[in-house]
């Protein structure tokens, strides 16, 4: 197993499920010989050629359309969104036509597209360079929703997404493209969406997050531990459909939850974990659900108001010990 | 009533009183989907296409099996003319669980990709991306076969509008954007919604052609449908049809459209494309009163039996509400 970046990782299962399968093209902004706007697609164009590697206009809802049009012809288009922010100028072609045409059309249709959304903070970006989108499409039935942490699930989650036959959005976090670096298989090794990761074993309190969140909420347990206070992490990889499995397992282990994401709190999906807990698992808990997430805000470009509003290994600390005491 | 102009296409007879049949059948089938709505026997989201026929017949005359289609609301006909069973269309309408969606959507939101058929949602406009993507696989594949897209005057100041017609024009796409200009965006005129007086000057924006035509002139729409199908087949690019028109009915069944004046109904009316279509027919000798006879009897017959069928099917199962989300 070689070790990648995430990003490079993605860039291999992209170039490996487009040797494998011609069905799979890649279509975007920026994304043919430029090599897109953060290098994710670099050296695809001179493999595969301006028919598999198309640059599209400025026309994020022109691109999932066509993405949709050539899956409804039994292709399987990845569309790279350039910013995940932008994902909300295609929006409609997502919700109202991706999502519906399974189930208006009584069954008999399949739409498997992948949508690659760069999304999430802590890079400088400002409003519109750092969203992170993922509740609304997790709101909407007839989606996939995956977000990896980790180099590995980065092109194994892209991988299954590419091969599932629904529409898929894979959020990819900027902030882990050349900072999170681990060993990735090579070849045919999917990770399987709809499944979670424990990445930290624990019997004191269980930390349930995704993304970029994933690595201070480990930092946090480590701490902990110290403390003799040891947490549980399961980093959820799959956000729709989420591992309620795992989730109730880890539950009933440590019966009090924390829920980490650096999507803003309310309606995020931490809202959703919090309800089902308390629905199906309420008998197992020893504390309120909780939750730390980023403020009920926008991203600000100043990196001294963004560092305050995103939970970090300290905050997430903090949480876990009040969590854990009370 | 305007002259209609011979064709370059030739047509054999026998063609010509096909879509005599198809004027009559389309016509027929969105009146009784207007009576069943009054009746009370079809709920809602029926936007029927009434006095706009001649644009379905003279673009899907002749498509292939394998071109698509890609409909606006009240292109029931173009579902009719690809394939679709009259029975199953009327199922669809009535909800019923023999319908194409099983009873989750009304009207023309379902699609037979079989029969190279879309069905939009009530996004208008929606749907051009989308034949956009389906025209893309056949330059993919070097195919010559083309896509066919509707949308109304309205629809084409919707932003999808102008994403697909660029990026169809950029990749030089086999698809033909046929505009229905019906006059009213549901209640606004099309002088509240655009400041030039054709669609057709739109397409000049994309590097295609754009022409705009007698819409209720069946044999004009198919001629000008043959030659942008012609030139798509060969690689030559989209084009734009503007089909100028006007629909009889409301937008939707119960809209009573008093945006609009008895006089200009009246006027629009003596521009029937059926009457004028049927005239020309029989100043050839092409259409005898038998002919007419019989096609009024298969028209009843086939109508008949699609209410017949659709009133005696069964509602969707109750589990259909919530299944059928994912393939996986």
């Amino acid at each position: 197993m070689a070790d990648l970046t995430y990003i490079e990782a993605i860039r291999e299962a992209l170039i490996e499920e487009m040797r494998r399968d011609t069905t799979v093209f890649v279509l975007g902004e920026d994304v043919g010989a430029y090599g897109g706007a953060f290098g994710v697609t670099q050296g695809i164009y001179d493999e595969f050629g301006e028919m598999r590697v198309i640059d599209t206009p400025i026309s994020e809802s022109a691109i999932i359309g066509v993405s949709i049009g050539a899956a409804l012809r039994g292709y399987r288009p990845v569309a790279e969104m350039q910013f995940a922010d932008f994902i909300s100028c295609g929006f409609d072609q997502i919700v109202n036509q991706a999502a519906t045409l399974r189930y208006r059309y009584g069954g008999r249709v399949s739409v498997p597209i992948v949508v690659r959304a760069p999304s999430g903070g802590n890079v400088g970006g400002g409003l519109y360079h750092s969203q992170n989108p993922e509740a609304w499409f997790i709101h909407r039935p007839g989606l996939k929703v995956v977000a990896p942490s980790t180099a590995y699930d980065a092109k194994g989650l892209l991988k299954a997404a590419i091969r599932d036959s629904d529409p898929v959005i894979y959020f990819e976090h900027k902030y882990l493209y050349r900072r999170a670096k681990g060993p990735v298989p090579e070849g045919d090794e999917v990770v399987p969406i709809g499944v979670a990761a424990v990445r930290r074993e624990g019997s004191d309190a269980t930390v349930l997050t995704y993304g970029a969140m994933v690595t201070p909420s480990l930092e946090a347990a480590d701490r902990l531990a110290k403390e003799g206070v040891e947490v549980e992490v399961i980093d959820l990889r799959t956000l729709m459909p989420f591992d309620r499995a795992a989730i109730f397992a880890s539950v009933e282990k440590t019966s009090r939850v924390l829920i980490v994401h650096e999507d803003v709190k309310t309606l995020g999906l931490g809202a959703e974990l919090s309800a089902v807990i308390m629905e199906e698992r309420f008998e197992h808990l020893d504390a309120p659900v909780q939750r730390l997430t980023y403020p009920d805000t926008h991203c600000p470009f100043s990196h001294v108001l963004e560092a305050a509003n995103l939970p970090s290994a300290d905050t997430i600390t903090e949480a876990l010990r009040r969590l854990a005491a009370y | 009533m305007p002259p209609i102009k011979r064709t370059k296409f030739k047509l054999a007879p026998e063609q010509l009183l096909d879509m005599y049949f198809w004027l009559q059948l389309i016509r027929a089938f969105d009146l009784q989907l207007s009576t069943l709505v009054k009746q009370g026997k079809v709920r809602s989201g029926v936007y029927t296409g009434i006095g706009q026929e001649a644009i379905i017949v003279g673009t899907c005359f002749g498509l292939r099996k394998d071109d698509w289609i890609c409909p606006l609301h009240r292109d029931l006909g173009a579902f009719l003319m690809k394939g679709v069973e009259p029975r199953v269309m009327m199922a669809q309408m009535f909800a019923k669980a023999t319908g194409l969606s099983k009873g989750r959507d009304s009207a023309l939101h379902s699609g037979v990709s079989e029969l190279g058929i879309f069905g939009n949602t009530s996004m208008l406009g929606a749907n051009l991306p989308i034949a956009a993507g389906l025209a893309l696989t056949f330059k993919m594949e070097k195919r010559d076969n083309v896509v066919v897209a509707y949308f109304g005057e309205g629809a084409s100041n919707v932003g999808d509008f102008h994403e697909a017609l660029n990026i169809a024009g950029v990749q030089r796409l086999p698809v033909l954007f046929i505009c229905e200009n019906n006059q009213y965006a549901y209640s606004v005129p099309l002088e509240k919604s655009m400041a030039i007086d054709d669609v057709a000057d739109r397409a000049e924006g994309y590097g295609f052609d754009g022409v705009a035509i007698n819409g209720n002139d069946v044999l004009a729409v198919y001629q000008a449908t043959q030659g942008a199908l012609a030139r798509a087949r060969s690689g030559e690019g989209p084009t734009l049809i503007e089909c100028k028109t006007y629909r009889w009915h409301g937008h939707s069944e119960h809209d009573k459209a008093f945006y609009r004046t008895n006089e200009e109904l009246a006027m629009w009316k003596s521009r029937d494309p059926i009457p004028t279509f049927t005239t020309y027919l029989k100043g050839l000798n092409i259409l005898t009163d038998d002919h007419v006879n019989e096609t009024e009897t298969r028209v009843k017959a086939t109508i008949d039996d699609a209410v017949e069928f659709a009133m005696n099917s069964s509602d969707p199962d109750l589990n259909d509400a919530v299944t059928d989300l994912y393939t996986d």
